[in-house]
């Protein structure tokens, strides 16, 4: 490394620059700013981020005062009511809602990191007629809105009788997410093709391919579409708003939804918005949870949107 | 999809038959007074949020850019609200911005700047809600953040050779060389602005909360679920759809149109 940017520097049509001006040479390719000049930066951040703490401490604290303190906006509750993780479970058939949420998010997540990669090998692997077009046809539906499809897709489960069940919810993932599909080419083309012949040449047959060869190089693709799916699934509201009808086929959000409006005094509710805070944090432990395991997978799939532009 | 198109020209309603009627339901929005009311909510909202969350992403991201210590710490804290489920956000939206009580508002009386009654106030409902998008900010912060590490840093020690301020290396370097990636953001977050749904309905549509639903938090696609799914409008709401792609179709070709002359790209043959 440090040979290549000396060379650079030789290299550099620069000759008018005293080379002490420079500064030491960098191991790595950044120029990082000396440790005193970078405080007042941390000091801002620090500064922004109880912008971004401070609601969850408050939520949290707000989830742990009893009923009279909820609105107090104190941070430290007079009296701790931990009962109120206890009652939640009570109140509501909360633990039903999140057995709901855990099978329908992680049956939709895996499938669509499935069906996504199947289709997305195929796409950059196999060469057939019209393959670019087919591309660009699944490409553009990723520039359609989600309320353009709602309906039809709606009318379609309707019409098969399965329109208030929890089946589409998750489903439409068999047949894979345009997004997904077009991160996952990305990485499967950048495999070698030598690797795939030398496979075929042991015997593999294109599935054994995929399997050993394709999916375990694209691992991080793979598992930046399950997080994807896994969040999307997790916060979404509307498909269960448009589906589930019955009290006990509710996931997560939908249920906390109902919860708001039940407990709010303006419907003759007991305003016990302590009991739903409470809820609020338990439904955020999994998305905090697979945040905390799968962080550098995040930014990597943040940064890979960045280059579909 | 196609159906979609399709049944725009019905008054397909699921339970009765449906028969075509031209174009009628398009001419019914129209009309509408709620449907251009609840356009034209989403539209000035998207105006307020984008601008902010595009601003305050490249702000946080460059500050980050520049630090090496607590820098995964702050990565963190910043993504945290990208992290917390919409119905959540939309819940805690409601009690923190609850007029003079909530937790913002007692923030800001420390300042004595005047409260807002935020959940009620027709000046205040859309900064209020742009607000509470913002607060996820940290995902376009990321963004950015990888986009500024990967400008090469020669161009950088080319700018202060040159005697560029640490302002225009911000300006005249790191801008133009992330330039697609703002882009990018402007078009999706455009895009976002215009559909956003959870929080908003989580917050100002529970049955409950009818008082406080008020004409200013009508967004186009809550209307548009409204008369699908509660009024079974659905040839209405359909062609409502395809109205919104039409519109985000027009704007994201006039935003390309308009890139073309900021927007730079690496290995653009000039």
């Amino acid at each position: 490394m440090t040979s290549v940017s000396a060379e650079g520097r030789a290299g550099a049509p620069t000759p008018e620059v005293p080379p002490v001006a420079l500064g030491p040479v960098e191991p790595r390719w950044r120029q990082r700013l000396p440790l005193l000049k970078q405080v007042p930066f941390i000091v801002l951040l620090a500064a922004f981020s109880v912008l971004f703490i401070y609601p969850f401490l408050w939520l949290v604290s707000a989830s742990l005062k009893t009923r009279g303190d909820v609105f107090n906006n104190k941070l430290i509750p007079s009296t701790f009511a931990f009962h109120n993780y206890v009652s939640i479970w009570h109140a509501a058939p909360f633990l039903r809602w999140f057995a709901n949420s855990m099978y329908i998010t992680i049956l939709a997540a895996v499938l669509v990191t499935f069906a996504s990669a199947l289709t997305a090998f195929a796409f950059a692997y196999f060469r057939f007629p019209l393959r670019n077009f087919l591309f660009g046809c699944v490409l553009a539906t990723m520039m359609l809105p989600g309320v353009v499809t709602m309906i039809p897709v709606y009318l379609i489960w309707h019409h098969v009788g399965l329109s208030s069940s929890q089946i589409p919810l998750w489903a439409p993932n068999l047949f894979g997410s345009a997004f997904y599909i077009f991160l996952q080419r990305q990485f499967f083309m950048g495999i070698p093709r030598q690797y795939f012949e030398a496979a075929r040449m042991d015997g593999d047959n294109y599935f054994t391919m995929f399997w050993r060869i394709a999916v375990p190089i694209a691992r991080p693709a793979l598992i930046v579409t399950f997080l994807f799916e896994f969040k999307a699934k997790w916060n979404d509201l509307m498909t269960p708003l448009i589906y589930l009808h019955g009290y006990h086929q509710y996931t997560v959000p939908l249920g906390l939804y109902d919860l708001l409006g039940v407990y709010s005094p303006s419907a003759g509710g007991s305003g016990d918005y302590e009991l739903i805070m409470a809820a609020f944090v338990v439904s955020t432990i999994p998305l905090l949870l697979i945040f905390a395991f799968g962080q550098r997978y995040f930014v990597r799939g943040i940064t890979l949107q960045g280059y579909k532009g | 999809m196609v159906w979609g198109a399709i049944i725009s020209f019905t008054n397909y309603s699921v339970v009765a038959p449906s028969h075509g009627v031209g174009l009628a339901n398009y001419r019914a929005i129209a009309s509408d007074p709620y449907a251009l009311l609840s356009l034209k909510n989403s539209f000035e909202m998207t105006a307020i949020y984008v601008p902010f969350e595009m601003g305050l992403a490249l702000l946080f991201a460059s500050m980050l850019a520049k630090i090496t210590r607590f820098d995964g710490f702050f990565r963190t804290v910043y993504y945290l609200p990208v992290m917390t489920p919409t119905v959540a956000i939309g819940g805690m939206y409601l009690l923190m911005f609850n007029g003079p009580y909530g937790l913002v508002d007692q923030f800001l009386g420390i300042f004595h700047i005047p409260e807002p009654y935020w959940l009620t106030d027709p000046n205040w409902i859309k900064p209020g809600i742009a607000a509470m998008l913002v607060w996820q900010v940290g995902g376009n912060t990321v963004l950015y953040l990888a986009a500024i590490k990967n400008v090469p840093q020669q161009l950088y020690e080319a700018a202060s050779i040159d005697g560029a301020s640490a302002w225009r290396r911000f300006k005249d370097v790191t801008l133009p060389m992330i330039s697609p990636t703002l882009f990018f953001t402007f078009v999706i977050l455009t895009v976002y602005g215009l559909q956003v749904f959870d929080q908003i309905y989580t917050a100002f549509y529970n049955p409950s909360n009818a008082k406080i639903s008020s004409d200013t938090s009508l967004m186009y696609v809550i209307y548009l679920f409204q008369q699908a799914f509660d009024y079974l409008h659905m040839g209405f709401a359909s062609a409502m759809a395809w109205l919104l792609f039409g519109i985000i179709m027009v704007i994201t070709v006039f935003q390309i149109l308009f890139s073309k002359r900021f927007v730079y790209y690496e290995g653009e043959q000039r």
